[in-house]
């Protein structure tokens, strides 16, 4: 049996990193199983709510809907965007709010970085957990668009794995940006940038109805990115704009891992 | 030893001591109160009203909205909603806060100040806050041409109506409650967000499968919808609806309102 | 001493322009228990924070076995067990998970954690708490619970900052039996306090600080007995009349501390001063005869009290 001492001593001793992410996913859990279920439930139900209200009401009064070459119905025509969205909406309360209680109130990374744990275990194991739970909810989302009868193929599973990425993307940025937060007022500008992005970023209709420059602001912006990428992935449209939707994620995800490892050890380890 | 203390006054305008209060509380966050509660509905009717705006325009024009641009027919809606929001939020808060985190009422009641008076307090400060929201974003309306001024100023009080309803009854709810951590949840995700979707927000209620209307027969924002869609484009409302939904809300109201202020009776006694 | 397990020398924290600690030296050996004592904001909290490689230092060197902990911080923070002085327990979990989670931080066999944890469970007499949410202990249970769980890895040294700070009379001394059995099994205790009792009944040996520096060093007998008289007389006049009757006290005794409610006045044989006092028609209100303290050497090295 090894001691945490021979244990520290048998890794490269580094600063940053203990190599055990994945114990921040084992007190997650710990910490889920206790919980109520409740807003894991009601966070699934929202982007439901979303798709029987847009595509039913609005249905009727859209009709059909052209995206690039092909027309199809409204309802079809939200659902990957919804997908998307439900991706980013799972993880940007993980790596937000919770983060947020955690860095300010019990103050749980502090103990954490007390023992031998890194702060890039802190990050990508928060990350991770952030990621899983924005994948439970993209899978329960998908299952009730199948049995609506909305999916296009077989194919359009591998939006999953797309919308992880949203997931990850998200969870590590937003858990960058929380890093930073002192007070609850702050953290209420997360909602106020969220609320128009999610609006304006095309999951109910495509930006093209826009003038250029907003359409040109809104292509900056990453939820545009994560639905089209979705979006792509489910309908099988697959061209080289997937490849920059994917290089949008790759580098957000890289950077929030920068930053936030970085920001964890100014704060704790000064 | 009685410092000048009129107790027949205080028992007089008790309500009015109890709603300053809250007002100058308030008055510290006017400027994200004004943020949230113009600007989340500016970006609805900005994103969806113009978004989908095209995209109803090239599929049933205005055949589904009685003839009404697509922009003007959810304005009232938003105007209910902001009006609904507002007051929940300026009612539910301070109420689980007297009660329950900081224990002000009790401090209050412990003044010859009764429980009526401070649920009538409250209830009256949120009305202010609702009443100055709705009116900034009833000038943003005027300002970008959706509405012409004229009676559709009632939509102001109409709004405000609607949101007094709904406040009535949550103030009942906020003073009920006795564990608050899944209650916000709850609220949000299953009563706010259904009522925002589901109560001719976006479309018509009658285009909604006959199963999912109801949700608008009980919804204070339906009702207010209604009435303000007539008050400001003669909607062509026949005169039973609008009285149905006048009496719906007031009855809401009343009934919340006689409600809520016996609980505060009850729970300050206990 | 010869191979010391802590070596502090010349510490110096600065925060801005207010200075913390101002270069302090102390050793501690293996299996010893090490104080520091001193009012709030004398830089105890800080040295801590140092020692436990979780805060950087100004100047100065520090060695932990033999190792730096701003080169070796997670090495060094593996042979530590911490106690902060606001339990930091995991609230969402229950006792005996955050006893397992904590073990795991530090990689630690789930094999190994569960078995530890039975054990851990009865030093902190929490056996029939084991599932239950922390949020739901006493004062007392939770810091018995943060002890328990600083253990967990088997640490070679304990840092404990202020352990008994905002728990009641009963509870302190469950603790302070919990700790002494501690040092008994040879654990190295490195605590904080502003508890002269404390200090006296858990330190084999301690400094006593004021304004981040070193005053004094010593056992807590050898300090009382340098810097303080056998005995301590304590009488109060009213508020009013202590100032007065001091100048007639202060001729009648070795050493004297007007206090703003008593006057403490030092000697060898407090009964005999008394009667003294007494003798020349000075009736005090109330008289107290007690042993010397570690508060009476502090109020002698800084003029101040430790609590105000």
């Amino acid at each position: 049996m090894k001691t945490a001492v021979q244990i520290a001593e048998s890794r490269k001793s580094s600063a940053m990193y203990a190599g055990r992410p994945w114990v921040l996913l084992e007190r997650g859990w710990l910490a889920f199983r206790s919980t109520n279920w409740v807003p894991v439930v009601t966070g699934f139900v929202e982007p439901v709510l979303f798709l029987l209200a847009f595509g039913y009401g609005m249905g009727n009064l859209v009709g059909d809907v052209t995206t690039g070459s092909k027309t199809i119905d409204y309802t079809l025509f939200i659902a990957p965007g919804l997908l998307a969205n439900s991706a980013m909406n799972g993880a940007i309360y993980d790596s937000t709010w919770n983060v947020f209680w955690k860095l300010n109130e019990s103050k749980l990374y502090k103990t954490m970085l007390s023992t031998p744990l890194g702060p890039l275990d802190i990050a990508l194991g928060e990350i991770t957990w952030a990621l899983i739970r924005g994948l439970v909810y993209s899978l329960g989302f998908l299952t009730v668009v199948t049995v609506l009868g909305l999916t296009p193929s077989f194919w359009a599973i591998l939006a999953i794995p797309a919308a992880s990425l949203v997931a990850f993307g998200f969870a590590s940025f937003g858990m960058a940006i929380t890093s930073f937060f002192k007070t609850y007022q702050q953290m209420g500008f997360i909602n106020i940038v969220l609320l128009p992005m999610t609006l304006f970023s095309g999951s109910l209709y495509p930006i093209s109805v826009y003038p250029d420059w907003l359409e040109k602001l809104i292509m900056a912006l990453p939820l545009w990115h994560g639905i089209e990428m979705v979006r792509a992935f489910w309908f099988g449209d697959l061209d080289s704009g997937v490849l920059v939707h994917i290089c949008y994620f790759v580098v957000m995800i890289a950077t929030g891992l920068f930053v936030t490892s970085r920001r964890l050890r100014a704060l704790f380890l000064h | 030893m009685n410092a000048g203390i009129d107790v027949p006054q205080i028992q007089r305008f008790g309500a009015l001591y109890i709603a300053a209060a809250r007002l100058k509380s308030m008055s510290k966050w006017r400027t994200i109160i004004a943020a949230v509660d113009v600007g989340n509905p500016l970006f609805y009717l900005i994103a969806v009203g113009i978004g989908i705006g095209v995209l109803v325009e090239q599929g049933s024009g205005t055949s589904g909205t009685n003839g009404i641009k697509y922009i003007a027919f959810i304005a009232p809606a938003l105007l209910a909603n902001t009006a609904i929001t507002g007051i929940m939020d300026e009612t539910v808060f301070p109420t689980i806060e007297g009660f329950k985190w900081r224990k002000l009422f009790f401090a209050q009641n412990s003044t010859p100040i009764t429980g009526r008076q401070i649920a009538l307090g409250v209830y009256l400060a949120a009305l202010c806050r609702a009443i100055f929201s709705v009116s900034i974003y009833y000038i943003l309306l005027l300002a970008f041409d959706v509405v012409n001024f004229g009676i559709s100023f009632l939509l102001m009080p109409i709004a405000v109506l609607g949101g007094g309803a709904f406040g009535a009854l949550m103030l009942f709810a906020a003073a009920k409650i006795e564990k608050e951590d899944q209650f916000f949840n709850i609220l949000g995700r299953l009563v706010i967000m259904p009522m925002f979707l589901f109560s001719g927000t976006f479309f018509p209620l009658s285009s909604m499968p006959i199963y999912l209307q109801p949700i608008g027969w009980i919804s204070p924002l339906w009702h207010a919808t209604e009435l303000g869609r007539e008050a400001a484009f003669d909607y062509g409302i026949s005169s039973t609806m609008l009285l149905i939904h006048l009496t719906f809300l007031i009855t809401m109201l009343v009934t919340g309102l006689k409600l809520a202020t016996r609980q505060f009776e009850t729970r300050l006694a206990k | 001493m010869s191979n010391p397990l802590i070596s502090v020398g010349g510490l110096t924290k600065v925060f801005g322009d207010f200075t913390a600690v101002n270069g302090i030296d102390f050793d501690v050996a293996k299996g010893e228990s090490f104080g520091l004592l001193g009012p709030n904001g004398a830089g105890k909290s800080t040295t801590m924070r140092i020692l436990a490689a979780t805060s950087t230092r100004t100047s100065g060197t520090v060695e932990i076995l033999d190792k730096d902990p701003e080169q070796f911080g997670p090495l060094v923070r593996a042979h530590l067990g911490v106690v902060p002085q606001q339990d930091n327990l995991d609230g969402e979990l229950t006792v005996t998970e955050n006893l397992y989670i904590y073990g795991r931080y530090f990689g630690l066999s789930k094999k190994f954690i569960k078995g530890k944890i039975e054990e851990l469970l009865e030093f902190a007499q929490l056996e029939e708490k084991r599932d239950v949410k922390v949020e739901a202990l006493s004062g007392g249970m939770k810091r018995r619970l943060t002890i328990a769980r600083g253990l967990v890895s088997e640490p070679d040294i304990l840092l404990l900052d202020e352990p008994t700070t905002g728990l009641d009379p009963q509870a302190r001394h469950i603790l302070w039996d919990r700790l002494f059995r501690l040092k008994e099994q040879g654990v190295t205790l490195v605590l904080t306090t502003h508890f002269m009792d404390e200090a006296e009944q858990l330190c084999d040996r301690l400094v006593v600080m004021d304004n981040g520096a070193i005053m004094a060093e010593g056992s807590p007998s050898g300090l009382i007995k340098q810097y303080s008289s056998k005995e301590v007389l304590e009488v109060r006049f009213g508020s009013d009349r202590n100032k007065e009757v001091a100048p007639q006290l202060s001729q009648m005794c070795e050493r004297m501390e007007t206090l703003p409610d008593r006057v403490l006045m030092y000697t060898e044989d407090g009964e005999a001063l008394l009667e003294e006092i007494t003798k020349i028609k000075l009736h005090p209100t109330t008289s107290l005869v007690r042993r010397s303290s570690l508060e009476d050497v502090f109020l002698r090295l800084t003029g101040r009290t430790l609590i105000e």
